[in-house]
């Protein structure tokens, strides 16, 4: 009944290049551009270690972005589970081969760079549902035997990443699933059902809580419980946000940062010290930049014929705006500290080289939106 | 494994866009949070921030002030600052405090006691502020903390400057500086900001009263340092301000030798130029040695001094409260003339003793002195012939005399220890004992005893007023060029006249009771009423043995006393000793009067000079 307009397997190079969508690659160069002056000022004005290592990543895997994109939606389709399967692969390697620091173990050593599986396990975990979502039939979607399988291949990876432990990725990692079968059609009342299993299984995942987190949580509740502890984290971060004004106190010139009264300054708190030179100008803007750039993937979505293409695209886009709204919320003292990078604007190899991965399929999905995926 | 048809997957479709378009709308609600968020940290609340991030940023390190010298009359330094070598600790700079602790211990042999205070000391400052080990080491200390500098992280060897009193003359007029303590924090406002690690504040004395003035002003470094404490850079020093210096009254000269000579008694001198109030000499004994206190006095010497029944720490010359005996006959006999109750050539006879309602009062010379006019009353001390004056005269109009000539109330002003004595009357006695006042007791008062009570600088005071002829002056110890304006305090200044010319025949007249202590010299003769203040009243058989005073226990021996001023011919100082338990005032105080006089006489044209010297330049 619907016929459509073009089913040709193979576009012609110029009308690949002609779907690109260019606001969006613009969008994110700007972003690893601004990202990159960040950078270099975390390393005190210097082109240092930081810098050149980000700006390095940020080449290889923009390119990597790129070349995804022509890689067929089709074969995203069809891969969807393998590669599901090779992230949890490398998840459970962490378990038994991974390495550790500061009493978490969360990479794998693959000489080049330290790999931190639970960073692509947030794609996987989207592309997995979104193929599977695309292909349960509506009339199935919220019967029992076929919610089966999402809980557990969302449930398996979570629990690896929260015993690494690493409480931040882990609740990220489940937000992308649980946005996937939403946008599905699975029922409210299931996400009430998971609610409220979640809440009685708590006490159970408190006692599993290092002290660390126990205290994390608590300074979130008071900040000022222990100032110069697990609160000193967010109270600098709010004093340095705070300090920066209007138009901030220009480039390099963040004394927060400089002075080191910044914790992470690199990763997680790379927006404070943004938002302390450039103010609530600059925040506006790096705002603008994501804004820009969810609107498009979203765009996509709306344009992709598939309800792969659909799914993924809408729920990479929503779980780009949790990752986004997470570190804000975290760095403004909303959130409690849980450890979540800024996509693209953090220091970090794993978290780049995932989104990375994550907006190219969704570029895929834009040239090859007219393309049936089965 | 499943079938999806072209229906399917538009409803699906549909389902995906409607459910997006609702996560669409609740991503808008946390748009406009952190954007609210945003808003409120860096445009509503940004000076506030900008103030804590600046209080991150710079540290500031007090400084503390140099503080004001204190000069006597002819600029010599009597209290000023002296190079002290100290070794300072700041507890971020070193990461094992107890090893440190331990290491100071055996190079500078400090007591576990202070260790363990100290300890408790760097829990309630900031981490950065330097703690005060030692704060007056030997150079021989200080060259070997400087030996082992290298073992002693965060130990830094500091020459600071510390108070420095060059004699011990002045202790209890100067008073001294100590340790600020928590009291100091709470009764002195001005200590609020000023309180920085390493600085005194005036405990008594003048120190106490200028502290305010001679603490200076607190200086400051600020720097920039980062997270760990790290200093970056300097931002601003402020070297803050010395405190004010003060020339006082007091003459060094005079000082030491009127401490030379009464160093052994418990007793009290003033010396006052009776025209402008200039306090030339101020000595209080036994003395002490007010250094001990600068840096913390050890317990050893605390013991002696408070254990000492003469009780040097005492600033007997405004803080002792001695009965005026009959000195005050003076102002009993001037209080008579001016009320019109007594002639000077009234006579009653003395026979040793009268009788009133039962009770009897005794002259202290037990034979009598025969019939006595005001004159030879004065010369002779008669105790009779002033209870009859008393008598007549009443104990209100007397006291009302007496605190015109400057008993009773406070002489200056800003002495935390200066007592202000007692001048009884009716009203007094009804408020603060609650009983009617006898007409005994009136007898008692008109002859300095019963609740009279009186500092050493207040019978100067009087005795400089009366010198002056009849003039009241306002007691000076900062030196100053103003002039008191002289009201007068009598009615008739021929009474004042007869009151000197009485003094001056109890000096200098046969049988007068300083006799024996006179001046020949008429460059340094004076005129001077001696006086001898009960402690304890003679029983009928000890009056009957003739007891002398050496013979009782030292505690209960009379306070003698002396007011005198000098030269007859044209008085410029009035002077009062005190000497407690000293017997009598002819024996034992006015022999002191007499060398003190001839002192400040011998310089009194230096001091003039001074004064010219300083005149002209104005």
């Amino acid at each position: 009944m619907f016929q459509p307009r073009s089913i040709q397997s193979s576009l012609s190079l110029k009308d690949k290049l002609f779907s690109m969508d260019y606001i969006l690659i613009l969008s994110i160069l700007i972003l690893g551009i601004t990202s990159m002056f960040a950078m270099y000022s975390t390393d005190g004005g210097e082109f240092k270690y930081h810098t050149k290592s980000h700006i390095l990543r940020f080449i290889i895997f923009f390119s990597m972005f790129l070349l995804f994109s022509f890689i067929q939606i089709r074969f995203w389709h069809n891969a969807s589970y393998l590669i599901y399967i090779f992230f949890f692969l490398l998840l459970l390697g962490v378990k038994y081969f991974g390495i550790s620091s500061s009493g978490s173990k969360r990479w794998l050593d693959f000489f080049v760079l330290n790999l931190q599986p639970s960073e692509l396990m947030k794609i996987g975990l989207i592309l997995f549902l979104s193929k599977y979502y695309h292909r349960v039939s509506i009339e199935n979607i919220n019967r029992l035997k076929f919610l089966f399988t999402p809980i557990v291949a969302l449930i398996a990876p979570v629990l690896l990443v929260v015993m690494q432990p690493d409480l931040g990725t882990s609740l990220l990692i489940a937000a992308g699933g649980l946005v996937v079968a939403w946008l599905a059609g699975v029922k409210l009342k299931f996400f009430g059902y998971a609610f409220l299993s979640f809440i009685a299984l708590l006490p159970f995942a408190i006692s599993l809580l290092k002290p660390y987190q126990k205290s994390r949580i608590l300074t979130f509740l008071n900040p000022d419980r222990d100032p110069l502890g697990a609160g000193y984290q967010i109270i600098q971060s709010k004093i340095a946000i705070g300090s920066g004004g209007l138009f901030g106190k220009g480039f390099l010139q963040g004394s927060q940062s400089y002075l080191d009264y910044l914790p992470e300054k690199h990763t997680d708190f790379i927006f404070t010290l943004f938002s302390e030179e450039f103010g609530f100008s600059g925040s506006i803007f790096i705002l603008l930049l994501y804004g820009l750039i969810i609107s498009r993937l979203i765009k996509i979505g709306n344009i992709t014929r598939s309800n792969f293409g659909k799914l993924y695209c809408y729920s990479f886009g929503t779980a780009f705006f949790i990752y986004v709204a997470v570190n804000m919320g975290m760095v403004l003292g909303l959130l409690p500290i849980v450890g979540s990078p800024l996509p693209i604007m953090s220091y970090g190899g794993s978290s780049m080289m995932a989104i990375m991965l994550g907006l190219g399929i969704a570029m895929s999905c834009r040239i090859y939106k007219d393309t049936p995926v089965n | 494994m499943l079938s999806a048809g072209s229906g399917n997957t538009f409803i699906k479709s549909k389902i995906i866009s409607r459910r997006m378009f609702l996560l669409t709308a609740s991503k808008a609600i946390v748009v406009i949070g952190v954007l609210g968020r945003l808003i409120s940290l860096q445009i509503n609340e940004r000076s506030k921030y900008k103030t804590l991030s600046d209080k991150n940023r710079f540290r500031e390190w007090k400084l503390a002030p140099e503080r004001g010298i204190i000069r006597d009359f002819f600029n010599q330094e009597i209290a000023s600052n002296s190079q002290v070598y100290q070794i300072h600790l700041i507890p971020e700079n070193t990461r094992k405090i107890n090893e440190i602790f331990f290491r100071l211990k055996a190079i500078l042999n400090i007591s576990d006691k202070k260790i363990s205070s100290l300890k408790k000391k760097i829990l309630k400052q900031k981490p950065w502020e330097s703690l005060i080990i030692s704060d007056n080491l030997t150079w021989a200390e200080f060259a070997r903390v400087n030996l082992f500098l290298h073992e002693l992280q965060g130990v830094e060897p500091v020459v600071s400057i510390a108070r420095v009193y060059k004699d011990n003359s002045f202790a209890h007029t100067l008073g001294y500086v100590s340790q600020v303590s928590a009291k100091d924090l709470k009764n002195k406002k001005y200590l609020k900001d000023i309180a920085v690690p390493g600085i005194a504040v005036g405990k008594t004395g003048l120190e106490r009263k200028l502290d305010e003035r001679m603490i200076g002003k607190v200086g400051f470094q600020r720097y920039e340092v980062n997270a760990y404490g790290k200093r970056i850079k300097q931002m601003q020093v402020d070297k803050g301000q010395a405190g004010e210096s003060f020339k006082t009254t007091l003459d060094l000269e005079v000082q030491r030798y009127t401490t030379e000579i009464i160093k052994d008694k418990a007793a009290a001198v003033c010396v006052m130029d009776i025209y402008n109030g200039d306090i030339v000499s101020m000595v209080s004994s036994p003395s002490y040695n007010p250094n001990a206190f600068v840096h913390g006095i050890d317990r050893k010497y605390w013991n002696e001094l408070i254990n000492n029944d003469k009780k040097p720490l005492t600033n007997k010359a405004l803080s002792g409260l001695y009965p005026p005996g009959s000195t005050i006959k003076t102002l009993v006999a001037l209080s008579a003339l001016e009320n019109g109750v007594s002639k000077p050539l009234n006579k009653v006879k003395c026979t040793g003793k009268i009788e009133l309602f039962g009770e009897k009062f005794h002259c202290w010379k037990k034979k009598g002195h025969g019939v006595m006019n005001m004159r030879s009353a004065i010369q002779r001390s008669c105790d009779v012939y002033f209870y009859e004056v008393a008598r007549k005269l009443g104990v209100d109009r007397l006291s009302e005399t007496a605190k015109k000539f400057g008993l009773g109330k406070k002489v200056l002003d800003g002495f935390n220890e200066e007592r202000s004595g007692v001048v009884p009357n009716t009203a007094w006695k009804k408020k603060f004992i609650g009983q009617n006042w006898y007409l005994g007791e009136t007898l008692h008062t008109g002859i300095g005893q019963g609740y009279f009570l009186s500092t050493p600088l207040q019978l100067c005071l009087m005795t400089a007023q009366i010198a002056n002829g009849g003039f009241k002056i306002e007691p000076r110890i900062i030196f100053n060029q103003d002039k008191n304006n002289l009201k007068p305090l009598f009615k008739n200044q021929a009474n004042i006249d007869f009151i000197k010319d009485a003094m001056f025949a109890s000096s200098n007249e046969p049988g007068g009771t300083s006799y024996r202590s006179r001046l020949t010299d008429p460059r340094y003769t004076f005129a001077g009423k001696t006086g001898s203040s009960q402690i304890k009243r003679f029983t009928e058989e000890q009056r009957e043995a003739e007891v002398k005073q050496e013979e009782i226990d030292y505690k209960s021996r009379d306070h003698a006393l002396f007011i005198a001023f000098a030269p007859v011919k044209d008085p410029k100082y009035a002077i009062s000793v005190v000497v407690e338990h000293g017997g009598s005032g002819s024996s034992s105080a006015a022999p002191i009067a007499k060398k003190v006089i001839k002192k400040v006489l011998e310089r009194h044209n230096l001091r003039k000079s001074v004064n010219t010297l300083l005149g002209e330049k104005i």
